[in-house]
């Protein structure tokens, strides 16, 4: 991985959100991470632990209270003229969770599809414009009849295909997945996750999968990063983060997925994760490499602790 | 063991605009006390309407219950009048929804609504009511029990509403529970806490649960047996150890495979090819051979009877007709088949 070039650097990166009275939720708490170009970076979490936050920050759909995102040495959250933004927007893309939600009703498919192509005029004539639709129809397994129709005809998983033809549509370089494949059903999400893999492998695309199913996380991921309250608290390669899980809340995580074998179920203890066991009123956890690429959130003390533990 | 619940040759339908919709199509099934029975398929299998029909809850004129007994203990609830099955809802068989949100009433304290159902059912006063509505809280893992009972749903986290909803349905100790995607909506660690308590309960009062999910992980972990459903039908039953080490249905395979394994990295996920059919004109014959890879020329044509494997084990698929030919099953099936043998060796750590 270390000839790898950085795609997205996450710098610091705080999303506090106003609730009123002078209350804040601090929705992203300082939050550094790298994505490389190429790979397939899964963030997972519980629900309010931040990462579909940390998804919407980086594409600048929040603006970030501090720190940076830094896309290809160009920092997302920086000020820009209108043309810089367009082309940002144009090389980031989003897929969304609910394929329901995420089209609009009262556009062709058509014209779903090709929105972006619109704006950023990608297509010199109609003729082009529709010979993209269609390619891009086709590219991920729908036909070219589909164009005309209208989102309501679709089923779940075919909505989620013209959602990810949307946003292949502007030939993105990074596309931000947000629990991409959560409302659909055990057999569709394996197609869709087979065909974000093959489009990943024609296109180079490099992904930012966020979803809370870790088996499939674990399974499309390069390297994962484990988000509570706001914080990574541990990041890995993938295989790594299965195997050995540090963080006392990674361990909780993972032992609390039920798999489908009887009997691993009958046997499988689950480790409830206990905040208290961190003691860090003399100092601010920060992650610390425990081994090369395996960072985890933790005191100094903790770390010479992980460090004895960790070992082959 | 007894016999709490007998489903037969289960008809249900739905009358839209485009046609009649045969979303049940000849389901029987049968639950005995004490026992759990996971109904696993994907939306639009008929899981959830047959568990509706078992309530009496498809709604009228629009549905129908075309043909079938539905047995609660000798008694057919499919003939049974909307007067007579108000007894029975709520006290003899109750029921757990997916959203634990939209299931409550945000207008009323949750103690005034735990205690609505046994005031009605029971005849108990207010005051012996509250005191059991307490117990139930407390039964739930709920605590400080005395002070929440007066609160309102939203002042609970969503593990915390469920366990509400739970203490709901067991206010007049029913003896069947069915618990449609109880967990869908939660966190993996709040979904194993639910899922503990629900076990914990049924060991404590013997309740009979008929649990309904997509998630094969959780029927791992909560179910005695398994049926399931593909386009309104039970295609394979049994056992859990059955069902997810010997499967024998071309959809139980490709359920089983489609979920990513913890310990292997393969480059293509298996998945199933297609949609499912349209189930205002279902196909005749075995309704997954459009999509099954190991489709045989008669599953196009005939309706496969449920050929029985071992006593506790059926499958309906033509497949296991003397007369078919051998196949060799994916491999994420063969694995499952070793999984029996040397179950729980490697893995329990």
């Amino acid at each position: 991985m270390e000839n790898k070039k950085v795609l997205v650097e996450v710098k610091n990166l705080k999303q506090y959100f106003n609730v009123g009275k002078g209350n804040t939720v601090k929705a992203i708490d300082d939050i550094t991470f790298d994505i490389y170009k190429g790979e397939t970076f899964g963030l997972v979490g519980e629900s309010g632990s931040g990462k579909s936050t940390t998804g919407r920050t980086i594409i600048r759909l929040y603006d970030a209270t501090s720190g940076n995102v830094i896309y290809n040495g160009e920092d997302v959250h920086g000020k820009k003229s209108r043309a810089q933004l367009k082309d940002l927007n144009r090389k980031i893309q989003m897929i969304f969770q609910d394929p329901y939600a995420s089209l609009n009703p009262r556009m062709t498919v058509a014209d779903i599809i090709a929105e972006g192509i619109d704006i950023h005029g990608l297509a010199k004539s109609k003729e082009e414009r529709m010979k993209m639709v269609y390619d891009l129809l086709e590219t991920v397994g729908l036909n070219r009849e589909h164009a005309s129709r209208y989102p309501h005809e679709f089923s779940g998983g075919q909505r989620q295909r013209i959602g990810i033809a949307r946003a292949l549509a502007v030939q993105p370089e990074f596309i931000i997945a947000d629990e991409p494949i959560s409302a659909l059903d055990v057999s569709i999400q394996a197609q869709v996750v087979n065909l974000m893999k093959k489009l990943q492998k024609e296109k180079g695309l490099t992904y930012l999968f966020i979803a809370h199913d870790l088996s499939m996380v674990k399974y499309i991921s390069d390297r994962i990063g484990v988000m509570h309250r706001g914080r990574i608290v541990e990041l890995a390669n993938s295989d790594d983060l299965y195997a050995n899980p540090i963080h006392p809340y990674t361990k909780s995580l993972l032992s609390a997925i039920p798999l489908p074998d009887p009997n691993y179920e009958r046997n499988r203890k689950r480790v409830v994760y206990d905040p208290t066991v961190h003691d860090y009123s003399k100092e601010e956890p920060v992650l610390r490499e425990v081994k090369e690429g395996h960072w985890v959130l933790c005191s100094e003390d903790e770390f010479s602790k992980y460090k004895d533990e960790y070992k082959f | 063991m007894v016999k709490l619940l007998e489903v037969k040759d289960l008809y249900v339908s739905f009358f839209t605009h485009a046609g009649e919709v045969h979303a049940v199509r000849g389901v029987d099934f049968e639950l005995k006390k004490g026992e759990t029975l996971a109904i696993v398929g994907e939306s639009g299998s008929g899981k959830s309407v047959t568990t509706k029909a078992v309530m009496g809850l498809i709604p009228k004129p629009s549905g129908l219950i075309k043909k079938g007994e539905i047995l609660f203990e000798g008694k057919d609830l499919a003939k049974m009048k909307e007067s007579e099955l108000q007894n029975v809802r709520g006290k003899e068989i109750a029921m757990i929804f997916q959203d634990p949100m939209t299931s409550l009433n945000p207008t009323m304290t949750i103690g005034k609504q735990i205690m609505e159902g046994m005031i009605k059912h029971q005849k108990v006063s207010k005051d012996a009511a509250l005191k059991k509505t307490i117990e139930l809280l407390d039964l739930v893992g709920i605590p400080q029990p005395e002070l929440r009972v007066k609160q309102y749903p939203h002042q609970f986290s969503g593990g915390m509403r469920q366990r509400v909803v739970i203490a709901m349905s067991l206010a007049c100790n029913p003896k069947l529970l069915i618990a449609d995607e109880p967990t869908t909506a939660l966190d993996v660690t709040i979904q194993a806490q639910i899922l503990e308590l629900m076990k914990d309960i049924q060991k404590k009062t013997g309740v009979a649960i008929i649990f309904i999910t997509h998630d094969l992980g959780v029927v791992a972990n909560v179910a005695d047996r398994v049926a399931v459903m593909y386009a309104g039908k039970i295609i394979e039953t049994g056992t859990v150890d059955d069902v997810f080490y010997n499967p024998q249905h071309p959809y139980t395979w490709g359920l089983l495979a489609s979920m990513p394994d913890m310990d292997s990295k393969g480059d293509e996920l298996f998945s199933i090819a297609g949609t499912p059919p349209d189930l205002i004109a279902p196909p005749k014959g075995d309704a997954f051979a459009a999509r099954n890879p190991f489709a045989l020329k008669a599953d196009f044509e005939l309706q496969p009877p449920m050929f029985k494997v071992s006593n506790t084990h059926y499958a309906s698929t033509w497949l296991l007709h003397p007369d078919a030919p051998e196949i060799t099953p994916p491999d994420a099936v063969l694995k499952r088949r070793n999984l029996r043998t040397k179950a729980g060796e490697n893995r329990g750590k």
